[in-house]
């Protein structure tokens, strides 16, 4: 047996030495963690950013993004990039140390704890947090003057992105102080339709449909679940037109959905735990898998990843498409904040820091890495029609496509709805598939809600009915359960009593 | 100074004291104090007023007794038919068994979901019986492996004499092999009993959505709950000396005494 086992791992490790091998030459492994040896007039830049979430480059040559402004292809990492440029433009030499977050939860929990970082990239609610709990290093003065040539994120962020960031405030200060978005989008059902009609996938309460019992598949954290529970509960009163004609729609609509009142929060757990026997899992990231090969229906999903498993359903010439429910979407961004910490009051390392955002928001930068991930960048470009010319370029009609359809899109890439420089023409079928994920419509952004971080109590509290929804109340144990365990437990005893009783007169 | 062979113990008593010692304490610290720091015993409270940490046990326990009975009726038979056997490739046969082990188990968990969703059509109606049937899967080789230790050194010539004495198969097993393998059956029950209440992943790739002790303390620990999440974490660490006490108890008993003959 020894010998077997010998012989096989012989071959297991000559395997794995073969694989270890050819990773170590296509560089399979350089992407993950680049640890930097420091010289000392080295700025070392530590960032933490989700997983799969920026260009690694190593295109191939068909990847190439052929648009009118010139092509576009990402030879080597953006990282790499960006210590080359930054060294070109400022003459100094920059190491980025890269590091992944898993979750927002996680990442705070590593911050408590005292891992330091100089850049992060969390989701809108956890900057609210840190920004509330004074974690949060502002930009400098300059970082916003359109006029520095650099300054690429200030010329070329969305007027609507812009906007959000600054009307929204923690303590009296805009997020845009401190945080610089870099991939956003709002939250919708993919769907399969050949099952089920775009009327049905239209709205949340899709999630508790008997119809597609078993069929439809829910984001597994508490937070995306219970703002579609609270969707599809007030759907009736979101979809009213005396609420949805209300002067302060927008202020109301945002309370709404962020109605962690105790009353409110009960009926989100009754209502999930009735989802909970209609949905087909609560996932996190099987979901969409599950949607490509047809195991279910419907799946609740971040509009980046609905693109994904859309395009990745078309390579198997299988259809999905996508709809925003009519009652709210909720509109959602990652973005980069500098953390005190981390920069510790080094004035080149937040210079490097803010460098590093700007660098990101270059708009071909930006395009590499919105064709790498998949979501969408809170870039526009400004001046430049890179991006916009790669959203003509992946979606634009056609010669040769017959029903053609105006698709606005002014009030992102400049402020001005009705704007006709950016109107794009494309196959009707963009409006419910992947361009209406990636790009939503003015119409949609009209009903979405940011969702706010929520303080001690209601975290508390939210925490508490995610618990109740997932756990196996003992309160529900029949009677008859008990009594067979009863049962059970007082024959075990009678037996280990008899057997005790046997040894003795052995 | 001369080189005492206690030295090589060096590196084992460093992994114990910062990778297990070490952390302890920190858990013992979260599980008794509050959010202020300060001593408290609300947390063991919570655990044992609130009723869904108390169904969660319950749930892991039924759930991890199940796969265990199950794991060991499959197992014992196979154990016992490879032991007696005088099939020459009785080696290459029992690494059949084990062999799933060197393969990752998350790859073999997406594996057997899609056979089992060949067979049911949709997973989502049998969450219970999928969890059942991937611990299962998960978990035979660590019934199979001990039961075959223990059964391939019995002694043969204990089953020769209750046949000689006028047992029949069925009395034999009963009186005589049974009794001899409960090591082996004691130390696959802990192999299989104590990971099966908490490896939560089975769970969550087979689309059982209801918590099981695993999950539970990590839904607290990210919700920044350390306190609870360490004082049920502790609870469960209890359980499970318990446990191990208890059939370890047991193992020396029979061990010692060479069976019930």
């Amino acid at each position: 047996m020894n010998k077997i086992i010998g012989k096989i791992n012989a071959v297991v490790l000559a395997a794995l030495m073969a694989v270890s091998g050819v990773a170590a030459v296509t560089g399979v492994f350089n992407t993950n963690r680049i640890t930097a040896e420091a010289a000392d007039d080295t700025i070392v830049l530590r960032v933490c950013n989700w997983e799969e979430y920026i260009d690694t480059g190593d295109w191939d040559d068909e990847d190439t993004i052929d648009l009118e402004s010139g092509s576009i292809k990402g030879e080597n990492s953006i990282i790499t990039d960006f210590e080359n440029w930054y060294y070109e433009n400022y003459g100094k030499k920059v190491k980025v140390q890269y590091s992944c977050l898993g979750t927002n939860e996680e990442l705070y929990n590593m911050l408590t704890l005292g891992d330091d970082y100089d850049v992060i990239c969390p989701s809108e609610y956890m900057i609210m947090k840190l920004m509330a709990e004074e974690w949060l290093e502002p930009f400098s003065d300059d970082f916003y003057d359109t006029s520095v040539a650099n300054n690429y994120y200030a010329k070329g962020v969305s007027p609507f992105i812009k906007k959000t960031f600054d009307e929204n405030k923690i303590n009296g200060e805009s997020w845009s102080r401190y945080a610089a978005g870099y991939m956003w989008g709002v939250t919708g059902i993919v769907y399969n339709p050949d099952k089920v009609t775009e009327k049905e996938a239209s709205t949340w309460t899709i999630i508790d449909n008997s119809k597609f019992r078993r069929q439809i598949t829910i984001k597994d954290n508490v937070r995306d679940s219970m703002f579609a529970a609270v969707g599809a509960i007030k759907a009736d009163k979101l979809k009213s037109a005396s609420f949805i004609n209300s002067p302060d729609y927008h202020e109301r609509l945002a309370e709404e959905m962020n109605d962690t009142s105790e009353a409110n929060v009960d009926k989100v757990q009754e209502y999930l735990q009735s989802v909970k026997d209609n949905a087909y899992s609560f996932e996190t990231d099987s979901g969409k898998a599950d949607m490509i090969t047809g195991k279910v229906v419907a799946g609740y999903q971040w509009s980046g990843d609905a693109v994904y498993t859309m395009d990745q359903a078309d390579e198997d010439d299988f259809q999905l498409n996508f709809a925003v429910p009519e009652e709210c979407t909720n509109l959602y961004f990652d973005g980069w904040v500098m953390l005190k910490s981390g920069i510790n009051g080094n004035s080149e390392k937040k210079q490097a820091a803010q460098s590093f955002i700007n660098f990101l928001s270059m708009p071909e930068n930006a395009v590499r890495n919105m064709s790498y991930i998949g979501y969408t960048s809170v870039i526009a470009g400004g001046d430049s029609n890179v991006v916009f010319d790669y959203v003509k370029w992946n979606y634009g009609a056609e010669e040769g496509d017959t029903d053609v359809v105006d698709y606005p899109l002014g009030y992102f890439f400049s402020g001005d709805a009705d704007d006709e420089r950016y109107i794009l023409k494309v196959p009707r079928e963009q409006t419910y598939r992947q361009l209406s994920a990636q790009y939503p419509t003015q119409e949609v952004m009209d009903r979405s809600a940011i969702m706010q971080y929520f303080d001690a109590e209601e975290t508390t509290r939210i925490n508490q009915m995610w618990i109740n929804v997932r756990c196996y109340n003992i309160k529900n144990v029949p009677v008859w359960v008990w009594v067979l365990a009863g049962i059970v437990v007082a024959a075990l005893i009678v037996l280990s009593v008899k057997l005790k009783i046997n040894k003795k007169y052995q | 100074m001369s080189f005492s062979r206690k030295y090589l113990g060096i590196p084992y008593g460093l992994f114990l004291i910062l990778f297990v010692a070490a952390p302890l304490l920190v858990l013992v610290y979260y599980a008794f104090t509050n959010g202020q720091g300060q001593f408290s015993m609300v947390n063991l409270q919570n655990f044992f007023t609130d009723p869904n940490t108390l169904g969660t046990l319950c749930y892991s326990l039924v759930l991890a007794f199940v796969a265990t009975a199950v794991c060991l009726i499959i197992a014992y038979p196979v154990a016992y038919i490879l032991a007696q056997s005088k099939l020459k490739r009785k080696a290459v046969i029992l690494l059949l068994f084990v062999m799933p082990m060197w393969i990752n188990f998350t790859l073999r968990i997406t594996a057997l979901k899609e056979i089992l969703s060949m067979i049911e059509g949709n997973l989502a109606y049998y969450p219970f019986i999928n969890t059942i049937i991937g611990m299962t899967y998960d978990f035979l080789p660590f019934m199979i492996l001990p039961l075959y230790t223990t059964l391939s050194k019995l002694d043969k010539s204990v089953i020769e004499a209750a046949s000689d004495l006028g047992a029949d198969n069925f009395q034999t097993f009963i009186k005589v092999i049974l009794p001899l393998s409960v090591p082996g059956i004691v130390s696959g029950v802990s192999m299989v009993f104590l990971p099966a209440m908490t490896n939560y992943v089975v769970l969550d790739m087979l689309y059982n959505s209801t918590y099981i002790m695993g999950s539970l303390i990590g839904s607290y620990f990210s919700a920044y709950d350390w306190h609870n999440g360490s004082m049920i974490a502790l609870i469960l660490l209890v359980i499970i000396c318990i446990v191990t006490l208890v059939s370890g108890d047991k193992d020396s008993e029979n061990a010692g005494r060479g069976g019930l003959v």
